[in-house]
């Protein structure tokens, strides 16, 4: 049978369903799950069969957990938590125990999605987009997380800009915090809010912070991977930051060597001489 | 003087404020804005905003007020002697920068920090000033990190505290020698006095009152410190050493170690050297053991000793205490667990956890996540028996680098 969820409220629609699924005892196999709307499953089957029922008794770690996990960009997810809990209900498999197989797949894409999640809260960049005369400032932002993680990672940032009102758009949904309220859309706009003054001093702060004495170009980038450089404004000074490092670093080696220092020398040999005295 | 404008000052303060190692952002109370009145959060872990190419992560924006100094520390680009340019914000520019940086997610909060203008508490009194208007004027509720100037009036320190999440003074160089020849107007004693305080108030404000009110807020991240590292010739026992008495009398959260780099204009007294990285990343890794494994400051360098270059302070414990090994994961206690190389605090609660239900074998090891390379010669279970190797005289190359013929040219 096919089951299809909505694009928004995905993980609790599966939730429900899951629940409905394992109390009519239906198997995993039986079950094709999607998205959106999905093309007519030839092969469907109308009804359930009652025999074989289980009741999804959970461990609340294990809930979210799987929770987390189907927001993984992986389309067999929906079938493979299912799978899971079947198991779990049944008392077949432990929560956590990284030695089963399927188990560990969803352990792995739990931390995936976590991963993803914080970069969101990492990488959004507001741009300022306040109307004429508003009397509260309006930012917007285009993020393209790898995961549908939009609606989890959204309430980070109505806790953090509260007195604001903002926008994230990602290519599928767009998060609108308007008036202290959070509401989650389609996208109809795929374009980048436009550039903002701000970004010029932040990318002088950027280019500034970097001490190219320290090049280590291998853990930014496991970091910040290039991926996310697109929508960043100080990305694209990178490059060059990293090509005049070495430069820099010889121009100060010469600048050292010549530098007399009489001052500090003389305030030394001052100090030097204090100490004898005492 | 012409006045410079907000980006050239911002592009000399910030370049004076990157030797300081610390961005952190985690520590502390739990804040939000949900309510609409204010602006920002705290979530109690921290988040990098950005990575600059030196691999350091961008988590607040981190300047100074200004980098006038009357203090002539020779490890210090600020200094009174150097031939930097210089510049300062006002109380405002700060307040604006922090606040449109943080509207655009730039960053967690801000770090400020000062060279000393007029006097000590002139300097400390700007900065409170800058924290108490983004708190009270700006509704204001991200981090703020403020370097504390250790010659500043208590009262200063206690309204620093007052606003900010975390304070932060400099023990600057590991020894007292060094810093008295290379920063004459600083005092260890003032130093310790300083952080003496700082641990007090913190005490005092967790504490309840006799009517069972809260004390008044203060600095609930803690306080950290910085020491450079290659500036002097002070051995890694002695840091470590240096590291755990501040741990242990002064309550401090983190202890920063930087290696020095080459500045602009700097000093002819400092040596013209690379930045020991190598040197600075296993203080950090010899620091994270003493912090969360366990280990004594003396057991992973005796004092004047260094610390192994080639191998990670873990690895070089267990090759030099090899009587403890090899080690039986299913029964070790989790003490004798945290001191096998290869096996991290995660990995050892994972096989806690797992031994209550079931024996382990090797693979399961591998899928716990344990580095297992590392780990073999130091253990046994079900599946694999070091046999020989934790008594191999070569042990140590199974995993230092190879060594490197030296270049005739």
């Amino acid at each position: 049978m096919q089951v299809v969820l909505p694009r928004i409220g995905t993980v609790a629609a599966w939730r429900k369903e899951a629940r409905r699924l394992a109390a009519a005892g239906v198997a995993p196999e039986a079950v094709i799950w999607s998205v959106g709307t999905a093309a007519p499953d030839l092969f469907a089957a109308a009804l359930p069969t009652a025999a074989g029922a289980v009741a999804l008794t959970l461990p609340r770690v294990a809930v979210e957990g799987l929770e987390t996990a189907l927001m993984h960009s992986d389309p067999e997810r929906f079938a493979r938590a299912y799978a899971l809990v079947l198991r779990l209900s049944r008392r077949e498999l432990r929560w956590g125990d990284r030695s089963d197989p399927m188990m560990r797949r969803v352990l792995d894409q739990e931390k995936a999605v976590r991963r993803d999640i914080h970069k969101m809260h990492a990488f959004v960049r507001f741009r300022e987009v306040t109307p004429p005369g508003a009397n509260r400032r309006a930012f917007a932002a285009w993020f393209e997380p790898d995961h549908h993680i939009l609606e989890a990672g959204a309430p980070f940032f109505a806790r953090r800009f509260g007195d604001m009102d903002w926008l994230i758009a990602t290519p599928t949904l767009t998060a609108r915090f308007e008036c202290g309220e959070m509401q989650i859309s389609e996208t109809c706009d795929t374009r980048p809010p436009p550039a903002d003054a701000t970004e010029h001093l932040w990318r002088v702060y950027f280019a500034n912070i970097f001490n190219p004495a320290r090049l280590m170009v291998q853990a930014m980038q496991s970091n910040m991977p290039r991926k996310y450089w697109k929508n960043l404004p100080e990305a694209d000074l990178i490059p060059e930051l990293i090509r005049s490092a070495p430069a820099r670093v010889a121009a100060m080696r010469e600048a050292e060597a010549q530098m007399p220092d009489p001052r500090l020398q003389k305030r030394l040999s001052a100090i030097a001489a204090q100490r004898i005295k005492d | 003087m012409a006045q410079k404008a907000l980006s050239e000052k911002l592009a000399i303060l910030a370049d004076a404020a990157k030797y300081d190692a610390s961005c952190a952002s985690s520590g502390g109370e739990r804040r939000n804005s949900r309510a609409g009145k204010s602006l920002g959060s705290t979530t109690g872990a921290g988040i990098c905003h950005a990575w600059a190419p030196d691999g350091r992560c961008i988590s607040l924006l981190k300047i100074l007020l200004t980098n006038f100094c009357i203090y002539d520390c020779a490890y210090c680009i600020n200094r009174a002697s150097s031939g930097v340019e210089r510049a300062r914000f006002t109380v405002e520019e700060v307040v604006t920068l922090t606040l449109e940086f943080y509207r655009r997610n730039y960053i967690e909060g801000l770090f400020l920090s000062s060279g000393i203008i007029r006097s000590p508490d002139e300097t400390m009194a700007d900065m409170v000033r800058v924290a108490r208007t983004l708190r009270e004027r700006e509704h204001f509720r991200g981090y703020i990190h403020l370097k504390t100037i250790p010659d500043a009036a208590p009262e200063l320190i206690a309204e620093a505290g007052k606003w900010a999440d975390r304070l932060s003074i400099n023990v600057e160089l590991p020894t007292e020698d060094a810093l008295s020849s290379l920063a004459p107007e600083k005092s260890v004693h003032t130093i310790h006095g300083a952080m003496a305080e700082v641990k007090a108030r913190g005490e005092a404000a967790k504490d309840r009152t006799k009517r069972g009110t809260r004390a008044p807020r203060f600095a609930p991240a803690g306080q950290s410190t910085q020491m450079i590292i290659g500036a002097d010739p002070a051995s890694d026992g002695e840091i470590l050493h240096r590291s755990a008495r501040l741990y242990g009398d002064y309550a401090l959260r983190r202890v920063y170690y930087s290696a020095f780099s080459p500045i602009p204009d700097a000093s002819k007294m400092l040596p013209l050297i690379r930045p020991p990285l190598v040197r600075e990343h296993r203080l950090y890794q010899a620091d994270w053991l003493m912090r969360n494994y366990g280990f004594d400051a003396p057991e992973i360098a005796a004092p004047g000793k260094n610390l192994d270059l080639e191998i990670d302070p873990k690895l070089a414990w267990a090759l030099a205490n090899r009587q403890h090994f090899p080690l039986d994961v299913n029964r070790a206690p989790r003490e004798m667990l945290l001191r096998v190389p290869g096996i991290g605090t995660r990995s050892v609660e994972r096989i806690l956890k797992a031994r209550r239900y079931r024996t382990l074998r090797y693979e399961d090891l591998v899928a716990i996540g344990c580095v297992i390379r590392n780990a073999e010669p130091f253990i046994t279970l079900p599946g694999w028996s070091p046999r020989g190797l934790p008594d191999d005289a070569n042990l140590r190359a199974r995993f230092a680098p190879p060594p490197e013929q030296l270049s005739l040219f």
